[in-house]
C-alpha cells in the first residue's frame, strides 16, 4: 500500500515545474530530498538551489496543491539544508532538458573552484564552443550569461555550484 | 533584545541566538544597502549581478532567521523581553536599531559604484574566511547555512574582487574613487575581527579569519595597485547595539509596513 503511494506520489512531483525553468521538474532539479509518510500523510522534503531563491515558496505551494488535488491529506513540507543541494543532483535527462531549452547546463563536477573565465561553455544553440561570459549574474541566481560569437546569440548557463 | 538570563544551559543558548542574530543582521543590512541598486546600476548586466547578490544575502539572512526564531521560541517566555513566539519576520521588521547587530560597514550608505564595491568586497572577503569556519561548527544547522552561503559568497568575492582591480587600475578618475573609497571604508574594517560577548568562544577563529582577509586583501589591492592604508582610527560598537546613524533611516524604510500595518500581510 505505502510503496504505491510512494510511487504516486513521487509521479506528481515529477510533473511540478520549476517555476523558472518551466521544462524542468522538481525531480530532475534535484531539490526533492525525501518522500515519507505518517500514516497517509505525505511529508516532503525539498532543498533550496541557492539561499535566496524566490521559487522555493511557490514550488512549496504547488507541491501541497497538486497532492491534495490528488486527494492526499494535507501534506507537510519541510525546507532542509543539509545535505547541501550542488548542481551534481541535476539528472541527466534534466541536463539534456535545460540544453534543449535554450540553458546550457552545468559544466563539470559540483564547485571546485574552478571559475566562469576557466571553462569553456558550448552555445546551447549551435554547440560552438566559441562563447564569451558576459556576467557571472544571470537572470536568475542560478545562472550566469554568456553570448555566443558564432551564432551570436546571447545565453544563459547554469552556473557550477 | 535584551534578555534575562536564567541558567548556565540558557545562558549558552542565548549566547548562541544573539551570535545567529549577528549572521543575520549583517546579511539582512548588506542586502538592504546592495538592493538598493536595483534599477540603479551602471549597466544593465551589473544590476543584474548586484541585485542576484543582494537576494542571496537576503536568503542567507532568512536562514539565520529562521534558526534564531526556532531556538528563541524553545526558551521560557519570561526570559525574554521579546514578543514570542518569535518568527524570521519579527525578527527582521520589529526590532530596534540598538537591538541590531550588524557591523557599522554593512549600514554605511552606498555611495558611487567604487565605495559599493569595495565595501562588498572588504565584506565578502570576510565572510568567505568566516564561513570556512562555520562550516566545522559544532551546530550542524549553522555548519548547514555556512555551507549553502559559502558557495554565493565565492561569487560575491570574486566579482567584487573584479571591480576592485578594474577601478583601481583602470583610468586616473576610477583610481581616485577607489582610493576616496578605501579612506572612507577602512576605519570600519577591523570591528569585523572584534571580538565581544557573543563571539568570545570564536577567539581563535576571528584571529585566523584575520590573518587569511589581510593576505587577500594585500593581494588583491597589489594587483590593483592600490595602496594598503595606513593604520586609522576605527569605529565600532555594531554589534553591541550602537549604530551609526543611518542604520535607523534603513530600519524606517524597511520596517515601515510593518510597523504602520501590524500582521499586514499580501
Amino acid at each position: 500500500m505505502e510503496a504505491t503511494f510512494n510511487d504516486k506520489v513521487w509521479n506528481i512531483l515529477a510533473a511540478i515545474m520549476d517555476p523558472e525553468i518551466p521544462v524542468l521538474s522538481i525531480v530532475d532539479l534535484g531539490i526533492v530530498r525525501s518522500v515519507e509518510f505518517n500514516h497517509q500523510q505525505p511529508i516532503i522534503s525539498i532543498t533550496p538551489t541557492y539561499s535566496g531563491c524566490p521559487a522555493m515558496d511557490i514550488i512549496s505551494m504547488q507541491v501541497r496543491m497538486s497532492l491534495l488535488n490528488a486527494g492526499f491529506e494535507l501534506p507537510i513540507i519541510k525546507q532542509i539544508l543539509a545535505p547541501v543541494w550542488t548542481t551534481d543532483w541535476i539528472s541527466e535527462n534534466g541536463k539534456q532538458q535545460l540544453k534543449a531549452y535554450g540553458i546550457a547546463p552545468p559544466i563539470g563536477k559540483s564547485f571546485e573552484g574552478a571559475f566562469l573565465e576557466d571553462i569553456i561553455v558550448p552555445c546551447p544553440q549551435c554547440n560552438s564552443t566559441h562563447t564569451l561570459l558576459i556576467s557571472q549574474f544571470g537572470s536568475t541566481s542560478c545562472k550566469a550569461l554568456f553570448k555566443c560569437q558564432d551564432c551570436l546569440e546571447p545565453f544563459d548557463y547554469f552556473k557550477c555550484h | 533584545m535584551r534578555l534575562n538570563i536564567c541558567n548556565g544551559t540558557q545562558k549558552f543558548m542565548l549566547n548562541k541566538i544573539e551570535f545567529l542574530l549577528h549572521l543575520a543582521d549583517n546579511a539582512l543590512i548588506i542586502g538592504h544597502r546592495s538592493s538598493e541598486w536595483c534599477a540603479h546600476g551602471p549597466v544593465l548586466e551589473q544590476d543584474i549581478a548586484i541585485s542576484n547578490i543582494a537576494l542571496d544575502y537576503i536568503g542567507q539572512a532568512r536562514n539565520f532567521y529562521q534558526y534564531a526564531a526556532l531556538r528563541l521560541n524553545e526558551l521560557p517566555p519570561e526570559s525574554s523581553v521579546f514578543n514570542l513566539p518569535a518568527t524570521e519576520d519579527t525578527l527582521a521588521y520589529l526590532r530596534d536599531a540598538n537591538d541590531f547587530k550588524n557591523h557599522l560597514i554593512t549600514e554605511l550608505p552606498n555611495g558611487d559604484w567604487a565605495f559599493t564595491t569595495l565595501r562588498i568586497f572588504f565584506f565578502s572577503s570576510y565572510q568567505y574566511f568566516l564561513y570556512q569556519q562555520l562550516i566545522q561548527h559544532e551546530d550542524a544547522q549553522i555548519a548547514a547555512i555556512a555551507e549553502k552561503s559559502l558557495k554565493e559568497v565565492t561569487y560575491h568575492l570574486r566579482w567584487s574582487s573584479d571591480w576592485v582591480i578594474r577601478l583601481g587600475d583602470g583610468t586616473t578618475e576610477s583610481y581616485q574613487r577607489m582610493n576616496t573609497a578605501i579612506n572612507a571604508l577602512w576605519p570600519y574594517t577591523q570591528e569585523l575581527f572584534q571580538e565581544n560577548n557573543f563571539l568570545q568562544p570564536a577567539k581563535n577563529i576571528l584571529a585566523q579569519i584575520q590573518i587569511d582577509w589581510n593576505e587577500k586583501i594585500k593581494n588583491v589591492f597589489e594587483e590593483a595597485g592600490l595602496p594598503l592604508p595606513e593604520k586609522s582610527i576605527q569605529h565600532k560598537g555594531g554589534t553591541q547595539g550602537f549604530h551609526t546613524e543611518h542604520l535607523p533611516i534603513i530600519l524606517t524604510e524597511m520596517q515601515l509596513l510593518q510597523r504602520a500595518y501590524p500582521n499586514c500581510e499580501w
